[in-house]
């Protein structure tokens, strides 16, 4: 079975609100981790990564990391701006490029 | 030059005593970098806690262990300034302790290199200062595109660059052979 990260999980609720009060970004919008690609981290390192941080399954690491191969980066995870931080720090623990934004 | 092979618990590798030499010398260039962050500090050991920094490092091989965090939006740069004021001396001290592990090891061989065994806590530490090393190197080696790595291998055989393209390559076969112990 693959586990989906969970990607929009409030975007709906918070898409609603939006378009009800015409706001801008909704401060309890998800953020989500995005590794970027880079010529140097190995393939099956990347996969490790993915699996042993996030607990993924291995086929699931592998599409996230064939993901941020080919079309140059991947959302690994989305959640709250703590957490994200949290994702962010450890994937740069591991040397990956990682950033995080607001979806 | 061999690779890591799978040993109960962990991984094993022979290492001959250039190879360990090699790996000696890069993981303790790699930590005077780290203690110094790039810059010219009278006391390293005391220049790591004195501060908790915001920009980040002017060195390239520092700016890519250390990348920025926010890449989006307005308020990006203060962002990733607090980030790294709470995260990078965090990061260094774990990218330290890797090196240091790693020459540890090393030097527990003796001259003359040997078969390492490594257990699984050991294995975690090497596989962070293996890519920590290639990625400095890489740096070094202007790699931004997988262009720039392709081209480095049709290097004419007395550039000067040559040597350090063959430790590049050998440092890849080290992590992915160690990834692969580490991979159930």
């Amino acid at each position: 079975m693959i586990i989906l990260p969970r990607l929009g999980g409030a975007g709906a609720p918070a898409e609603a609100t939006d378009a009800a009060t015409g706001e801008a970004a909704a401060p309890d919008l998800p953020w989500a981790t995005i590794v970027h690609n880079d010529p140097v981290n190995l393939m099956s390192y990347v996969s490790y990564v993915f699996r042993s941080y996030f607990g993924y399954t291995e086929s699931m690491a592998e599409k996230l990391m064939l993901d941020v191969h080919h079309k140059g980066r991947a959302v690994v995870s989305s959640g709250s701006r703590e957490e994200m931080e949290r994702d962010v720090h450890a994937m740069h623990g591991y040397g990956l490029w990682a950033t995080m934004r607001q979806d | 030059m061999e690779g890591f092979e799978p040993f109960p618990g962990g991984a094993a590798i022979r290492l001959g005593e250039s190879e360990a030499g090699i790996l000696r010398g890069l993981a303790d260039q790699l930590l005077d970098l780290l203690s110094s962050r790039g810059e010219h500090v009278e006391d390293p050991i005391a220049a790591i806690f004195a501060t908790a920094p915001s920009e980040p490092p002017e060195d390239p091989v520092l700016a890519r262990l250390f990348p920025d965090a926010y890449d989006a939006g307005d308020d990006a740069r203060e962002q990733s300034a607090e980030f790294r004021r709470f995260t990078e001396n965090d990061l260094r001290t774990r990218k330290r302790d890797d090196a240091r592990a790693l020459m540890a090891d090393v030097d527990a061989l003796g001259p003359g290199g040997g078969v390492l065994s490594l257990d699984a806590e050991d294995s975690r530490h090497w596989l962070g200062a293996l890519n920590d090393l290639r990625l400095a190197l890489a740096t070094r080696l202007g790699i931004a595109t997988e262009d720039d790595a392709d081209e480095l291998y049709e290097l004419p055989p007395d550039d000067e660059r040559v040597p350090v393209v063959i430790v590049y390559s050998w440092l890849n076969m080290l992590q992915d052979t160690l990834v692969e112990t580490m991979t159930p």
